[in-house]
């Protein structure tokens, strides 16, 4: 059941329930961000250490390499940057906007 | 006699009933006097003659919470308390009530510390009577036990919690004469409980709890107020199929020789008992005396209160708890804010009287018919608030 | 209300005027009589003086006020004379039944009552002779039925012996030591002449 924006009170699940899972992810938390994180694919290779520590799951995987960043969901914190080895140095910060 | 009467307690009718009822789940936590439902209930957990996962908690906050996830997993769950215990569940009471969860909790009424005090008032039902929950008070043991085994079916039906009262020690350790219904017939009664949601569902995963700012909150209030509404159609259908199965019949408020009668008291609870005896013994002398007993205050049956009483000339709402900073105690105030619908209405006073388990005798109800019947007479009344059984 | 049979008990805490007061209910129901029994709470000990209450009749009983002017008062504990008004509120013809070896004209001359009806049962012996321990609430109940007339005796002794067969199954000697308990109070209480 999909709840629909500016839903009159008769209209709601019964007790406040979200009555499916995962809902989350229609909630875009992107444009909560003021730096946005720049990956580098050349000189990424794929520890994942950022993907561990993302807070947002926002950093896109498939067949165990990283892909991307999602800037749907990505709120900016920076996390990733601070955590990519020294060495590496793959994903940077840049101001949005 | 024909039927089959056993001599009991409140507290023994309730456990008993609890029995029959055969909840899945209870979590409490002892205070008096409701100390002995929930002590002879656990004995029948332990006997085994129950199936429900009794749950002794560290206080009654933690009992109502216990309470409210157990019932978020589709339990029927029940509890007890009183007094202190019921304040301790505060926050608890307004959430179990929020999520809808049909909760059944026999309370017993005692009155609130300061000053301490193990005795009767409606000082703690009538503090929580905003919070969502339905609330039934019963006169004596049979009604107490009636009304709990009906309270299974309107919360599950309404969705809603509920909370059956009786007097402290006067109900509560109070052996009567009362006619219990066989186990079978119980069960039959209540049926399957089938949960409006259960987070135990794991295929079909769910969030319950989730905040709710401006943008929803407001919407979600409204949901539940309706459902209090809802309520109120509800509770005289479960208790006119309780009445034509077992011979009892139970509405929200029960009117007694009010039909013809000039003045009147509205009580709750076991007072209504002594007041119908004043009203025998006025009604031989000539009084046009009368009484309604409020049996459900919460969904609050305003139509069926200014219905029965739109011929009296003079009431007088008792009110054994006071607002203390209002005006007269929480009943008078509502009654009077809903006879407030008729362009004519009776003169409406207000008695507080019994706190703290002060003797509420024939004597003390048969002054207030007095006063009303001067008032009817004079069509003045002195105090709009009197104080009943205080010494001054 | 007519019919109606209102009973204090004055006993002291752990000596059973409660448990007296919910075997007469029991008894008295047995007979097809509506019941109420109660006690007064109050900061109960060990020792401390304590009352419970009956109410009896033959139609549902609606009150739930105090029982303030009993018909019958049934003292368990004669000592409790000195502290408590056992008198209070009881008319005119009312009875009172003490547990005391004294008869009942010694017992009006010792509290010094004029008019109401006394009777005296010697119930603690007896209780100490049948049962074995002090507990004089089940020969009172004997005692009760002949000085008041308000349960037949025969349907008590059948019932108590039914109500303790199931919980003494094994000691059949606490069942017959209970039967002569009321047996022997019934023969033995006196009233005056």
């Amino acid at each position: 059941m999909k709840i629909k924006h500016e839903a009159i009170w008769r209209e709601l699940p019964i007790a406040g329930l979200i009555p499916e899972g995962g809902t989350a992810q229609e909630y875009k938390t992107g444009d909560w961000r003021s730096r946005r994180p720049i990956w580098d694919k050349e000189k990424c290779k794929s520890c994942l250490f950022c993907w561990v520590y993302c807070p947002d799951s926002s950093v896109l995987i498939q067949d165990k390499k990283m892909i991307g960043i999602d800037y749907d969901h990505c709120k900016g914190c920076g996390i990733c940057s601070q955590i990519c080895p020294p060495k590496i140095g793959a994903i940077s910060m840049v101001d949005e906007g | 006699m024909g039927k089959k009467f056993v001599a009991k307690t409140g507290n023994e009718t309730m456990a008993e009933a609890m029995r029959q009822i055969n909840p899945d789940v209870v979590a409490a936590y002892p205070i008096t006097p409701a100390t002995e439902i929930v002590q002879i209930f656990a004995q029948f957990v332990a006997d085994g003659v129950v199936n429900t996962e009794f749950v002794a908690t560290e206080s009654e906050h933690s009992a109502m919470s216990a309470c409210i996830g157990a019932a978020a997993a589709g339990a029927r769950v029940m509890t007890s308390t009183s007094s202190q215990g019921l304040a301790l569940m505060w926050e608890m009471l307004y959430i179990a009530a929020g999520l809808r969860l049909p909760i059944v909790m026999p309370e017993v009424n005692r009155t609130l510390s300061s000053p301490i005090n193990i005795h009767c008032d409606h000082s703690d039902t009538m503090g929580a009577r905003d919070v969502g929950w339905i609330q039934i008070f019963s006169e004596n043991v049979q009604e107490a036990y009636d009304n709990l085994i009906q309270a299974v079916v309107i919360a599950e039906e309404a969705k809603l919690p509920i909370m059956v009262t009786t007097d402290g020690f006067i109900i509560s350790h109070g052996m009567e004469s009362m006619e219990m219904i066989p186990d079978k017939e119980v069960t039959d009664f209540i049926g399957e409980y089938k949960p409006a949601y259960s987070v135990l569902d794991v295929d079909n995963p769910f969030t319950v709890g989730a905040i709710d700012f401006t943008d929803y909150y407001f919407e979600h209030k409204r949901a539940q107020i309706e459902a209090m509404s809802e309520a109120k159609k509800i509770i005289p259908q479960v208790q006119q199929r309780f009445g034509e199965r077992f011979g009892r019949k139970y509405a929200a408020i029960e009117e007694y020789r009010l039909s013809d009668a000039e003045v009147a008291i509205l009580v709750l609870g076991s007072t209504a008992g002594t007041a119908k005896v004043v009203i025998d013994e006025l009604r031989e002398k000539g009084h046009p005396v009368g009484m309604l007993k409020l049996r459900v205050f919460r969904p609050f049956p305003f139509e069926e209160i200014v219905r029965a009483l739109s011929s009296v000339k003079v009431l007088a709402v008792l009110d054994r708890s006071d607002g203390v900073a209002g005006i007269g105690g929480p009943v008078f105030s509502e009654v009077r804010s809903a006879m407030y619908e008729l362009d004519i209405r009776p003169r409406i006073v207000n008695y507080v009287y019994g706190l703290g388990g002060r003797n509420i005798d024939l004597a003390l109800i048969q002054s207030v018919f007095t006063d009303l019947e001067k008032i009817a007479k004079t069509g003045k009344a002195e105090k709009m608030v009197s104080y009943l059984g205080v010494r001054e | 209300m007519e019919n109606l049979t209102e009973i204090r008990w004055h006993g002291r805490g752990g000596q059973g005027a409660k448990t007296a007061a919910l075997l007469l209910a029991d008894a008295a129901m047995g007979e097809g009589k509506f019941v109420q029994a109660f006690p007064e709470y109050g900061p109960e000990r060990m020792g401390a003086p304590v009352q419970s209450f009956n109410r009896l009749s033959e139609k549902p009983i609606s009150l739930h006020c105090s029982v303030t002017s009993p018909s019958v008062v049934v003292v368990l504990d004669p000592s409790l004379i000195n502290t408590v008004d056992v008198t209070k509120g009881l008319p005119e013809d009312g009875a009172l039944l003490f547990n005391t070896p004294l008869s009942p004209e010694e017992m009006r001359e010792k509290i010094g009552l004029s008019g109401k009806r006394i009777f005296t049962v010697d119930a603690s012996s007896i209780a100490l002779k049948t049962i074995g321990r002090d507990i004089p609430n089940t020969p009172m109940l004997g005692a009760l039925a002949k000085a008041t007339g308000l349960l037949d005796f025969d349907r008590m002794i059948h019932d108590t012996r039914a109500k303790l067969s199931k919980k003494f199954a094994s000691r059949p000697e606490v069942i017959e030591g209970n039967v002569k308990a009321i047996e022997t109070a019934y023969d033995e209480v006196k009233g005056e002449e």
